[in-house]
């Protein structure tokens, strides 16, 4: 086990040195962020001294290693826009896109679970015929215009919800967090139902695959060849044995979600990572970008890792087989 | 199990039989006259069970034999109410204790199965849930039909876990079923079925998987069980060398039918139906060493198209026209039945 | 070098031959779905639309000689100043009809798609066969480059790139390419290990046949049923993913707007309660991704009978 973690490691930072050289390359041959900082009057003196400052003079691989440099202590660089260190920019804003995150995904697999393995068990029926084009649906609506779409209808007709930015915080062991406040969840529930319906539906058709797979499965019909009630069958039965595919999937794709709040978190000015990012993008600002990434790659790898345990704990022909 | 040792095991079986033979002291623990169980799938209607009757009396054991295809599994799975979609019984009486089972609700059947009822399946890695440990699946089992403590359920499985003869049962218990042997957790499945102190048991198959020194084991201890407790036992497999050993009665199946049933010796010694006949024939003992086998020519039919009248008859040496008409269930020698127009010829 | 007309050559025929009747037979099953044949109903609509775009469309909203600045943020089914034409979805912001806007915009969003997918189908298939063909490091080493793309997040990747390549449609167009040749690789690589252990693979070597030939013109077409499947849904997402980079402004450029950038333009006069603007190119997006989904659905349960509903 531990070997296997310390390999994972290893990896991802042959996976962060390489992802940081192309961005870090990459993002330099795009502008030049010092015309975007200076003012159009500045002198050329002037400009040259931006320049210095924030290092663009050296060459290329040098800017580079002084970045690894300074990357290894924690230190990924002064934003160009503000001058903050990048990190901590980006770290402030973790907790927004994190419980954004969180929220969806609860909601799709508390809401998809259920949805999925009605439709599994009676397959032919109207109702799960009903629930699976439904997902198709889900899956298929353009996330970034379902928003909209939800900002039209809730804020903009009905005007019960807000249409963008973060609710009230609560600061629980130092992270602000809003969903304690019922200010904080209604402007947490639009970003999040956004996300959540595309993630839903296919949380609906991962546990109507898997449910399918292991109703005829020999344990059930023993257990029900017990005597053992039918909410028992399938709730502790069937249930236990479909969690772990879809853990396995729900964890990898929290990672996506994640990720993709960049666009969710542009529609409703939600104050996170992802919006920070396209703003930096956007802006050339540079040691946002490439500190964001690696911040990503490292939280990726992190969540893979963690995936791969929680399989481990819920599956004990894979826990047990490992120790003989 | 080699011939010789059953042909002479059933003269030892026929001693103990009509020294402990409970059969015909009391009414049967089951009754079943003129079982069908069709499926209905898209390529037709396949006929299944097409004609069962069966009956275990008291501490009685009944060994069901056929080959497979011959619909013996799905007689143990209508028996307790599990056939699955596309299929459905259509026919036929079922009576457990003279309660009439096909009227019988679904909450009724939940009651029954586990606990008057209960069922081995052939394949015990498949039958016990991979996630779930082995105490968990024998509690529910206890607690699904009794209001005790969770500490009294599982004094009780491991009382039944040493009864079936498995050692250190208190680490078993603890243990996920991949963590034990098959034959372990076939004794495990055994002990499961005996819980409750059912009525009547039904095992499908439940050696076959097995190692043969297990088999004989769990063959023996099966027995010894039945007798103590007075459990019926219905004993499927399609191995009549195995059912010759262990059953009081014997009842053997073709496409769907029983064609023969009667009592172990009987069926044995003085086999009516040609089919029977033919099974036995095909065993090779050592009186037929050195000679050719002589197995039954031809296929079983496909269960979705089969021969008008006797299904047997397009194999069978003793064929007419008769047999183009389905033969009646007679009762050729005392509480022997056969169904062939030409039983016993030959 | 001279291979007798034998063996090989006569392999390609008999499976010419074999093709009729699973064919037809495939035809048979994709139409039992009401569903199937509902999304390519749409997709039809959708291609169709695209396609005749100049010549259904009341306006080339793109030629600002036609357009009226008066005649802006109308509501649908109002008539234009000079009563020329009905602006049945309404005018956007630049006085545009959004009717043609949507038709020119899905001319823009299917082409992106389309291509990208083939792009991606054909370098991906390459990657995937070579590496299931020679195997070893190879293989290998081309298998872990697919994974660690995988494992990113397509919408990343896609930013990414976009920043340090500029907007233009091409630019676009290479993006996704990048995006989604991982899959195909990765597809393409199991079916044709599935197939390498086959015979006629066998025959195909003894002949001495360079690999390339064996590759192209005999795995590849056995290979084809999971590959035409994730062509299939892989072109939902492909259009998704260009409107969502497009809603972003890393997109398309304003010059040739795809339904992504329309509905972007459309976002400002949201608040103000002009919903037009946004949201029939959206239902114009969603129209085009539902029918591919729903046809990608069946076909996959058509194409794999594991998978069949």
């Amino acid at each position: 086990m531990l070997a296997t973690i310390i390999r994972r490691l290893l990896q991802t930072l042959v996976v962060l040195l390489v992802m940081s050289a192309l961005v870090f390359v990459g993002i330099y041959l795009v502008g030049d962020p010092v015309s975007m900082l200076a003012s159009p009057e500045a002198t050329d003196a002037q400009r040259e001294a931006i320049r210095v400052s924030l290092g663009l003079d050296k060459p290329l691989w040098m800017q580079y290693f002084v970045f690894l440099g300074q990357a290894v202590q924690g230190d990924f660089g002064n934003s160009f826009l503000t001058g903050e260190p990048a990190m901590r920019l980006i770290v402030e804003r973790m907790p927004a896109t994190m419980e954004l995150a969180t929220v969806a995904m609860l909601m799709s697999v508390l809401i998809g679970v259920p949805l999925g393995i009605i439709a599994g068990l009676r397959p032919r029926a109207v109702s799960s015929r009903t629930i699976m084009t439904g997902s198709v649906l889900g899956f298929s609506l353009p996330n970034f215009w379902v928003g909209l779409m939800l900002i039209m209808l809730f804020a903009v007709q009905l005007g019960w919800l807000p249409a963008s930015g973060r609710g009230e915080t609560v600061s629980v062991l130092g992270v602000p967090l809003s969903v304690l406040t019922l200010d904080g969840w209604a402007s947490l529930i639009l970003p999040a139902s956004t996300i959540a319906l595309a993630k839903c539906a296919m949380i609906i058709r991962v546990t109507r695959a898997a449910t399918r797979e292991a109703l005829p499965m020999d344990y059930i019909k023993f257990a029900r060849a017990k005597g053992i009630s039918e909410k028992r069958v399938l709730g502790v039965h069937l249930l236990k044995n479909i969690l772990i595919p879809i853990v396995t999937i729900a964890g990898l794709e929290f990672g996506q979600v994640v990720a993709f709040a960049v666009v969710t978190e542009t529609v409703f000015s939600w104050p996170g990572m992802g919006k920070l990012l396209i703003d930096s993008i956007i802006n050339l600002d540079r040691p946002v970008v490439v500190a964001y990434l690696m911040l990503i790659v490292f939280f990726l790898v992190l969540l893979n890792l963690v995936v791969d345990i929680i399989y481990t704990v819920l599956d004990p022909r894979v826990r047990l087989e490992r120790r003989t | 199990m080699s011939a010789e040792m059953t042909i002479d095991h059933s003269g030892s079986v026929h001693g103990c039989t009509s020294v402990v033979s409970t059969s015909g002291s009391g009414a049967p623990v089951l009754e079943v006259r003129g079982l069908k169980t069709h499926f209905f799938t898209r390529a037709g209607i396949v006929k299944a069970v097409d004609g069962v009757d069966l009956s275990v009396g008291e501490g009685e054991i009944v060994g069901l034999v056929g080959e497979s295809g011959s619909g013996k599994s799905i007689t143990g799975f209508s028996l307790l109410g599990l056939v699955d979609a596309p299929g459905r019984v259509v026919d036929g009486e079922i009576r457990f204790n003279g309660e009439d089972l096909r009227q019988v609700s679904a909450s009724r059947w939940r009651a029954l199965r586990g606990n008057d009822i209960a069922m081995i399946f052939q394949d015990p890695m498949m039958t016990l849930n991979p996630v779930l440990r082995v105490d968990t699946q024998m509690v529910e089992a206890v607690l699904a039909h009794n209001r005790v403590s969770r500490e009294t359920a599982r004094a009780r499985a491991l009382e039944v876990l040493t009864k079936v003869g498995i050692p250190s049962p208190e680490e078993r218990l603890r243990a996920y079923p991949h963590q034990l042997s098959g034959g372990m957790r076939q004794r495990v499945a055994i002990a499961i079925a005996l819980l409750n102190k059912p009525r009547l048991i039904i095992a499908d198959e439940p050696t076959t998987a097995l190692d043969v020194t297990i088999q004989g084991q769990i063959l023996y201890e099966m027995q010894k069980l039945c007798r103590e407790t007075g459990t019926g036992l219905i004993w499927i497999t399609h191995d009549l060398a195995v059912v010759a050993g262990l059953a009081d009665r014997v009842a053997v199946m073709y496409a769907g039918r029983v064609v023969e049933t009667g009592t172990t010796e009987a069926v044995i010694n003085h086999a009516l139906h040609p089919y029977t006949h033919g099974l036995i024939a095909s065993i090779p003992t050592p009186s037929t060493r050195g000679k050719p086998l002589d197995p039954i020519p031809g296929m079983t039919p496909s269960l979705l198209n089969l021969p008008e009248g006797c299904a047997f008859r397009t194999r069978c040496g003793r064929a007419t026209d008769a047999c183009r008409q389905a033969p009646e269930a007679v009762e050729h020698r005392l509480r022997h039945w056969a169904r062939c127009w030409h039983a016993g010829e030959r | 070098m001279t291979t007798p007309v034998s063996p090989v050559e006569s392999v390609a025929p008999v499976q010419a031959a074999k093709v009729e009747t699973p064919l037809r037979r495939f035809m048979v099953d994709f139409c039992a779905s009401k569903l199937a044949l509902l999304g390519v109903v749409l997709l039809l609509l959708t291609v169709g639309a695209a396609i005749f775009a100049p010549w259904i469309a009341p306006q080339n909203p793109f030629d600002i000689a036609t357009l009226d600045i008066l005649d802006s943020k109308l509501p649908p089914g109002s008539e234009s100043g000079d009563s020329s034409m009905t602006y049945w979805l309404g005018t956007d912001g630049q006085a545009r009809d959004v009717f043609s806007a949507i038709l020119y915009g899905m001319r823009t969003s299917l082409m992106v798609g389309s291509i990208s997918v083939l792009a991606a189908f054909a370098i991906g298939a390459t990657v995937g066969l070579i590496a299931a063909y020679f195997g070893g490091r190879i293989d290998a080493f081309l298998m872990r480059a697919v994974d660690i793309q995988l494992s990113f997040p397509a919408i990343l990747v896609a930013l990414i790139l976009l920043a340090i390549l500029g907007k233009g449609v091409d630019k676009v167009i290479i993006a996704l390419v990048v995006v989604q040749w991982a899959y195909f690789a990765r597809a393409a690589r199991g079916a044709a290990l599935v197939e390498r252990s086959k015979e006629y693979v066998e025959a195909a070597r003894c002949m001495s046949l360079g690999w390339g030939r064996v590759l192209f013109r005999h795995v590849l077409p056995n290979c084809m049923p999971p590959l035409i499947v994730i062509a299939t849904i892989d072109l939902a997402h492909a259009i998704a993913l260009e409107a969502t980079l497009s809603f972003l402004g890393v997109g398309v450029p304003v010059t040739e707007p795809s339904l992504g950038m329309l509905i972007s333009n459309g976002f400002e006069y949201l608040l103000s309660g002009l919903y037009w603007i946004s949201f029939f190119p959206g239902i114009a997006l969603a129209i085009a991704i539902i029918g591919i989904n729903l046809v990608g659905d069946h076909l996959r349960d058509v194409l794999n009978p594991h998978n069949a509903a």
